[in-house]
């Protein structure tokens, strides 16, 4: 039945190409194409005093090289702030390629491009650039206190500073609620950094056509839309005069959604210039130095609470470390800042956020987006009063957590996208109840007991979170019936493997009344769909999704209204089952969409027996009408676009039971539980896969992953066999339940699953290990040897 | 630079290449044979996305020079379909398990399991993670891949005639109600 389509776990339509090694991913593009090579800066912070390239000249195969002064004033111009912000208000960016200054290890210096990528890279090694290299600028706290700048112009290295304060509903302040609360307690918070890390890095491909002066640019983008419409404007190309795609991309969780990149106008513009097709495939050691990171700050809190453990003031003051630049603007530290509150109806709440440059990557969302940091911070502060009233740490949740009944509830912030800070809908106390029936949390003393008796330490930790989701202005979707039935669907934002192809497909299958395999979908390629904004905040399914659906109950409404003329019935009559517009109740009266396809475009040229039927002398168009009624358009398509007022907010729940050996303080997860709420699933087996990841992500996080940067700057684990990612033997066996609270916001009832798995992960383990090991832990990630640290700084 | 020519059996096919000593395997089958379904994802033997099977045994064709391969056979992603183009169980496992996502280290995954099943059709739960070992993925989590073996190795016994297990999944409540609905 194709009405069951939605919210079945369909299998991916995607699958079968990227099983057989027919996928298209940025680098498989471009046979023959010019490559390029970047020199980039191996100083921290330095001047850069002279660049000599006539060694690299003779390398055969060689085609140009470019300097920042070979740039137009345009293309070499600082790249876009592209999220202002008030409190912003000493923003920078990059340029494409440093001109004078290099602000850390891995700018762009001087590009290069040649016959294939070896060549290119030769001519690079040959490349001399004088650097006057002075001392760096790392670590958030170094950077407040450091007389030394990373910008000369933005004194004290803050770049935006922040507070946002919701009194109780006493009308008193956090830091007056919390003087008048019966328990107090304050402490330090630190989060390292990580990355998106995908496995498939950035890349660019363009095509620059002499004859048609237009563009073709392929990017493994997140976003296609935005980076055609900041191209043209640097490159001073009319709009209608570029494309861009992206193809197959492996994997984005957020690093792909900055652009453009340095090499997302230079390449383009290297293509027009030589008139040759050219192409940059980021290698590994070039992410890890010149792409983005995440996560890294450090939180001072305040808390005042009553004997129940109900919070009666938060004030939160957070460092965030933003690295060299602010392209994507303060979103992270506002994220953090905004959804520390979590699913918690707080007496009074203050935060401030300072955000600090640093001669290091620059930051920008990694998945998760600044929630980790906020759910480590809202999550340890729940631990810590749970550990000082001798409470249950579930109790202490359960006492602060906003009621069913309280929805649409205000936290009376601003959130990311300007809006206020309301969720939509929820069931917390169910959502706790689900959790500790899945882990079995009432029984785990017994589990601990009998782990205990024999040498084994157990501890068992929980973490809730709430994320707004499916984030504005907008997207749209297009959906188009051919005369052969076939149904294509195309919406403006891109996929980097969340099944979109598939999703998108159940949603329109399911509202059009067709078969799955009728449908087809693209997404990201601005040739189908030029308005979008992109792939990030857990927003696809929310807002392509419901963007579809709208286009698809026009083309539905269309379909009717030209099938009710053809049948000679009332449109309010008519059902579509199976392609097939049909009078409910009346069998065998029915035309196939095809015709209605056919029907929709009158016609005066037949191309084949089934257009024919829509030719002029056809016989079925009245002559006292236009053939194209007033209001009409021609073609059985329709065009639609969803823009929520403001977010929906999905909610989770996770737990874990750890074990830490008590030799060599290893910590092994031997049961990772969630129970997950995004409201109305689409493709339940989707949405776990994302929770997976999201889970393994988060163990990453907690367990494994830093970016190690020395004192001068220099990344020390810019690999592989250095930065730690979970390998399958890392990440346990993740157990899931879900709880639909749908969201009264858009049509679908859906909320946002992409980010969700990561969220609370390093809150949860932090608590477990603190149970096993009843040390305090309050930084992460937490290796062994670190935690063998603390037992000893304990004992 | 000279070049040197190589003969390699990729896929049943017996293709050359004429190459520098230093291009890798990796970067002749992508662009030199137009074998684009092997990917590289970190240039230095860790990942696993450019795993190729070199006279049937896994190999990380990134730390690979193509000259040394000459002479040897190379099956890539491209060559573990049928002649009919018919799945292999692996390939058809990862599909119904939700063995993937971006798909961009799938390839690898399928290279490395499909030796894995075949020198031991039947793996212990230990052997399967043993097997993954080597291979990141950064979209999954893992969960699926594991099962994706699991259920490669019950296709390849003859035990998949019943079609693909019904996709296991945790209980679904929608709030408000009292009991537990199937996903």
């Amino acid at each position: 039945m194709t009405t069951r389509l939605f919210g079945e776990p369909v299998p991916r339509r995607e699958d079968p190409r990227l099983l057989t090694g027919r996928g298209r991913y940025l680098d498989d593009l471009g046979a023959g194409a010019l490559e390029a090579a970047f020199v980039r800066s191996p100083h921290a912070r330095a001047r850069i005093l002279d660049i000599d390239v006539s060694a690299a000249i003779e390398v055969e195969g060689l085609v140009a090289i470019y300097t920042w002064e070979d740039l137009p004033e345009e293309v070499g111009a600082p790249l876009p702030l592209l999220i202002p912000h008030p409190a912003l208000t000493r923003g920078r960016t990059a340029r494409p390629l440093a001109r004078d200054v290099v602000r850390h290890v891995g700018e762009p210096v001087v590009m290069v491009v040649a016959r294939d990528r070896y060549l290119a890279e030769d001519a690079c090694a040959l490349i001399r650039v004088d650097y006057e290299p002075a001392e760096a600028v790392v670590g958030v706290e170094e950077a407040t206190r450091s007389a030394r700048l990373v910008h000369d112009d933005v004194p004290g290295n803050v770049g935006a500073h922040l507070v946002q304060e919701v009194p109780s509903a006493a009308g008193l302040g956090a830091r007056e609620a919390i003087d008048a609360a019966p328990h107090t307690l304050s402490f330090r918070l630190d989060i390292e950094r990580s990355a998106s890390m995908p496995l498939e890095g950035r890349g660019v491909y363009a095509r620059w056509d002499a004859d048609d002066r237009s563009l073709r640019i392929y990017s493994s983008t997140q976003t296609s839309t935005s980076v055609r419409m900041a191209v043209a404007a640097r490159l001073g190309l009319p709009l209608t005069k570029v494309e861009v795609i992206a193809p197959d991309v492996g994997g984005g969780f957020g690093v792909k959604i900055v652009h453009p990149w340095p090499e997302e106008v230079l390449v383009p513009w290297a293509a027009m210039l030589l008139g040759r097709e050219v192409k940059w495939t980021e290698d590994r050691r070039e992410h890890f130095v010149s792409s983005a990171h995440e996560r890294a700050q450090v939180q001072h809190v305040r808390v005042g609470f009553d004997d129940a453990g109900r919070v009666l003031g938060l004030d939160v003051t957070i460092l965030h470390d933003h690295g060299a630049y602010t392209p994507y603007g303060i979103i992270v530290p506002i994220i953090t800042a905004t959804q520390l509150p979590g699913p918690y109806r707080l007496g009074a709440y203050r935060v401030e956020f300072s955000s600090v440059y640093t001669n290091t990557v620059q930051v920008t969302p990694y998945r998760g987006a600044g929630r980790p940091q906020a759910a480590f911070c809202m999550e340890r502060t729940m631990d810590r009063i749970a550990a000082h009233l001798g409470l249950d740490r579930t109790a202490v949740r359960e006492a602060n957590f906003i009621q069913p009944d309280e929805f649409p509830y205000d936290q009376g912030l601003t959130f990311q996208d300007g809006r206020p800070l309301i969720y939509d809908s929820g069931d917390y106390p169910e959502s706790l109840r689900m959790l500790k029936e899945l882990i079995g949390w009432d029984s785990f003393g017994e589990l601990r007991a009998r782990a205990a008796a024999e040498g084994r330490r157990l501890g068992i930790g929980l973490g809730c979170y709430v994320e707004g989701t499916g984030v504005g202005p907008y997207e749209g979707g297009h959906v188009q019936i051919t005369s052969d039935g076939r149904v294509h669907v195309s919406t403006g934002l891109t996929s980097q493997g969340q099944g979109h192809e598939t999703a998108f497909a159940q949603i329109a299958a399911a509202e059009l009344g067709v078969p799955l395999e009728r449908v087809s979908v693209v997404t990201g390629d601005t040739r189908r769909f030029g308005y979008a904004v992109g792939t990030f905040a857990s927003r696809a399914a929310v807002m392509s999704g419901n963007a579809i659906a709208l286009a698809c109950r026009r083309v539905r409404e269309k379909a009717l209204r030209i099938a009710a003329d053809a049948l000679e019935a009332d449109p309010g009559d008519l059902e579509i089952v199976d392609g097939e517009v049909r009078v409910a109740g009346t069998p065998g009266v029915a035309v196939p969409l095809a015709t209605v396809a056919v029907l929709a475009n009158p016609l005066r040229y037949a191309f084949d027996a089934e257009t024919a039927r829509a030719t002029q002398f056809a016989g079925t168009p009245s002559p006292d009408r236009p053939p194209v009624a007033e209001g009409e358009e021609p073609g059985l398509e329709g065009r639609d676009y969803y823009s929520p007022i403001r977010s929906t907010f999905a909610s989770g729940m996770h737990a874990a039971i750890v074990e830490t050996d008590p030799l060599t303080a290893e910590i092994r997860v031997l049961r990772y539980a969630v129970v997950h709420d995004c409201g109305n699933l689409v493709n339940p087996m989707i949405v776990e896969g994302q929770i997976h990841g999201g889970v393994a992500q988060g163990v990453g996080g907690a367990l494994y992953e830093r970016m190690v940067y020395d004192e001068h700057g220099q990344l020390l684990n810019a690999s592989f066999m250095d930065f730690l990612m979970p390998y399958v033997t890392e990440v346990p066996r993740i157990e899931t339940a879900h709880l639909r609270t749908p969201s009264p916001l858009n049509p679908l009832g859906i909320k946002g699953a992409g980010e969700a798995g990561v969220i609370p992960v390093s809150a949860v383990i932090a608590s477990a290990v603190e149970d096993a090991e009843g040390i305090r832990i309050d930084r992460m990630p937490i290796s062994p040897s670190e935690l063998f640290d603390l037992r000893r700084a304990a004992g | 630079m000279t070049n040197i020519a190589v003969t390699l059996t990729v896929n049943g096919v017996v293709r050359r290449a004429e190459v520098p000593g230093r291009r890798l395997l990796s970067d002749c089958l992508r662009h030199d044979l137009g074998l684009t379904g092997t990917h590289v994802g970190c240039e230095h033997g860790v990942c696993g996305c450019c795993t190729v099977l070199l006279d049937g045994e896994p190999v990380r064709s990134c730390l690979t020079l193509a000259a040394t391969a000459d002479g040897h056979e190379i099956t890539t992603v491209e060559g573990l379909a049928g002649p009919d183009g018919e799945p292999s169980p692996v390939q058809r496992a990862f599909a119904e398990c939700h063995g993937l996502q971006c798909g961009f280290c799938t390839p690898g995954f399928l290279c490395t399991v499909t030796a894995l099943l075949r020198d031991n059709p039947a793996p212990s739960e230990e052997e399967v993670l043993e097997g993954l070992s080597g291979n990141l993925c950064r979209c999954t989590g893992y969960q699926n891949i594991v099962r994706s073996v699991r259920r490669a190795a019950e296709l390849i016994a003859g035990k998949g005639d019943g079609g693909p297990a019904g996709w296991p999944s945790g209980p679904v409540r929608t709030s408000g109600d009292t009991g537990a609905e199937g996903a």
